[in-house]
């Protein structure tokens, strides 16, 4: 019992001592993480997350692709959720799909990132 | 002071006679050869020169950036990554947009003749166009005039034309610009970033390049006849990238069995050979069932394919039926006595995919995948070939009759276009799976063949397609044989993966 109080203890102690950098480097990976799993499912070809300013901060595109897409959809998006607030004040736009010949792609907007999806709708 | 004095008699022997008798003697002096000795000296002159340009595109990326600086962005990920997966699951699955077509643009439902193009002095004399080739902006195409039906060595003059489509005042029935040729024209190609120049092959062996942009003397290089050169017909030429970057080379290829690279010499206005290939039929690289060609020296080359993916790959089609695959970086010599040649030819043949009954008329490989080509021959058959596998993966019947031309068409990766003997056109679609043609185009030439066929690079639902009657039809296809459908890529992919036995 006491022993195992102890254990306890040191690894609070230690947890409180690196908590800045333990709490950085779980974020770090559990960013990649997620988009690695996004990049896992069916038929994605990339994905990017953009910040407010529309300046993109992780892709799995190359970087020309990743700038052209993320200038149109930041445009198109915001666009989008003018269009829906100005139908409605008291709506706002959640999700943005968009289906063309080769891909769908999908938007999912926040107040300060998006999220990019480009999948192949093949099966 | 003066005496008299008596001398002796002194006698002096008259030498006149002997004077004639004197013996002569010659001498001879030589000077050291001179030595000369030249020694040149020059200046060394280095110049360094570095430029570098800014690397924009970081200004609108921040990847290197720390996570840190964006407080949020773990949440909104944890946030949101349920709702993307939920929605790509879903969008996976979904089936609501299968068959669902968009009309952005009125639809062209109709195949039309847009141009009879017609040069009436090479009809006239009844020539047939052997060749056609767009240019690389897709406004200009040049048809060469020649003979197919005519085996005999001939001289007869025949003559390249091309027409600007794009003009206001065009008329099919005069050329822009007429180049007469000493012999028949047996294929052309266009440069594929200089919009006026193209190569062309002739009967006697020679291949030429033109530049119609020119004032005068259009002619921009030519093989002459040498050493070098070949000495049966070119049945086809074509460019390809050369060592430098932007610059391209010539190949041309003929029944004499040989392939050559040729270098253009503005200056001089020559192409000199730069590499040589030579087929001969004790290297071929053997195959399941191949037989060996009997009785002839070397193997005929009558078609080529470029692979648009692997530049050091290229396909050949020879008389004998047989399809080759070969490399450019081969090493090894061809097994030829050397008959002058500047170079040493080399044998490039790497496989030999299952023969065929007649020869090979044209090879074209898929510009949608990069293991896929199509072979049409006489036996009026097309074989769709994967380049991994020796067999077939698909025999079409094309035609009763011969089959000229294959070419894929540019933006439908499962359609391919096929001329006929029977001076017919049919597009195959292999989609359908029924493997019969989805369409058929009669070029209305009364029954004589046509053997040449061009998609357009710029505009592609523009077809030219050359007759043995003389003329050029240029086609306007229909938006159902242009128009790519959803999952055409991945049944072509789907395609080149059957296994055949």
């Amino acid at each position: 019992m006491l022993i195992m109080f102890q254990l306890v203890f040191t690894s609070v102690s230690v947890a409180t001592r690196n908590k800045r950098k333990t709490h950085l480097c779980c974020d770090m990976a559990e960013v990649e993480d997620t988009l690695k799993r996004i990049q896992g499912y069916n038929g994605v070809i990339g994905s990017i997350v953009v910040n407010a300013e529309g300046i993109p901060i992780r892709t799995t595109l190359d970087n020309s692709t990743t700038v052209q897409y993320v200038g149109l959809l930041h445009q198109l998006t915001m666009k989008a959720r003018s269009t829906i607030r100005d139908i409605d004040p008291q709506n706002d736009l959640t999700f943005l799909r968009i289906r063309s010949k080769k891909h769908e792609i999908m938007v999912a907007p926040d107040k300060e990132f998006l999220m990019i999806v480009i999948q192949s709708p093949t099966e | 002071m003066f005496t008299d004095e008596t001398l002796d008699l002194i006698g002096a022997e008259s030498t006149w006679r002997k004077s004639h008798q004197q013996t002569q003697e010659s001498r001879s002096c030589q000077t050291l050869p001179v030595h000369t000795a030249e020694a040149e000296t020059q200046a060394k002159d280095v110049l360094e020169n570095s430029t570098q340009t800014q690397d924009q595109i970081s200004q609108t990326l921040s990847l290197d950036r720390d996570i840190s600086d964006f407080p949020g962005l773990v949440e909104f990920l944890r946030r949101v990554e349920d709702v993307v997966i939920r929605e790509l699951v879903k969008n996976s699955k979904s089936h609501a947009f299968d068959g669902f077509e968009v009309n952005w643009e009125d639809q062209n439902d109709s195949v039309s003749c847009m141009y009879r193009l017609q040069h009436v002095d090479a009809q006239e004399r009844g020539l047939q166009v052997t060749s056609v080739s767009w240019n690389c902006t897709g406004s200009v195409i040049a048809c060469g005039f020649g003979r197919m039906d005519d085996g005999d060595w001939s001289n007869e003059k025949a003559s390249v034309c091309t027409w600007n489509l794009d003009r206001q005042n065009l008329n099919p029935m005069r050329p822009d610009v007429i180049i007469d040729v000493p012999t028949p024209i047996m294929c052309l190609c266009f440069h594929p970033v200089r919009p006026s120049v193209f190569a062309g092959g002739l009967y006697s062996g020679e291949v030429l390049v033109w530049d119609s942009s020119r004032s005068q003397d259009l002619i921009l290089a030519q093989t002459g006849m040498s050493a070098d050169t070949h000495r049966e017909p070119v049945y086809q030429v074509n460019w390809v990238p050369g060592a430098r970057r932007g610059e391209f080379v010539v190949l041309s290829a003929g029944s004499g069995g040989r392939v050559l690279l040729w270098t253009i010499d503005g200056a001089e206005a020559k192409l000199t050979l730069s590499s040589g290939y030579a087929f001969v039929p004790q290297q071929m690289p053997q195959c399941g069932a191949a037989s060996k060609p009997r009785g002839s020296t070397t193997i005929g080359v009558t078609s080529v394919a470029l692979s648009p993916w692997d530049l050091d790959t290229f396909l050949v089609g020879s008389e004998g039926g047989l399809v080759l695959k070969c490399s450019f970086s081969s090493g090894t010599v061809a097994a030829v006595p050397p008959d002058g040649e500047s170079v040493t030819l080399r044998n490039p043949m790497q496989f030999s995919f299952s023969p065929r009954g007649g020869p090979i008329h044209s090879v074209h490989f898929s510009p949608f995948h990069r293991n896929l080509f199509v072979s049409v021959g006489t036996d009026g058959l097309a074989h769709l070939h994967s380049v991994l596998q020796p067999h077939p993966l698909l025999s079409i019947r094309v035609s009763d009759s011969y089959v000229f031309w294959v070419r894929w068409s540019p933006t439908r990766p499962l359609v391919f276009a096929a001329v006929t003997g029977q001076g017919l056109v049919q597009m195959f679609d292999l989609g359908r799976r029924s493997l019969r043609p989805t369409s058929t185009i009669d070029q209305n030439t009364g029954g004589q063949p046509a053997y040449c066929l061009e998609f357009n690079p710029k505009h592609t639902n523009l077809m030219a397609v050359g007759n043995a009657d003389g003329s050029v039809n240029i086609w306007q296809l229909s938006a159902e044989l242009t128009e790519q459908g959803a999952k055409e890529t991945a049944v072509l992919e789907q395609l080149a993966n059957e296994v055949t036995d």
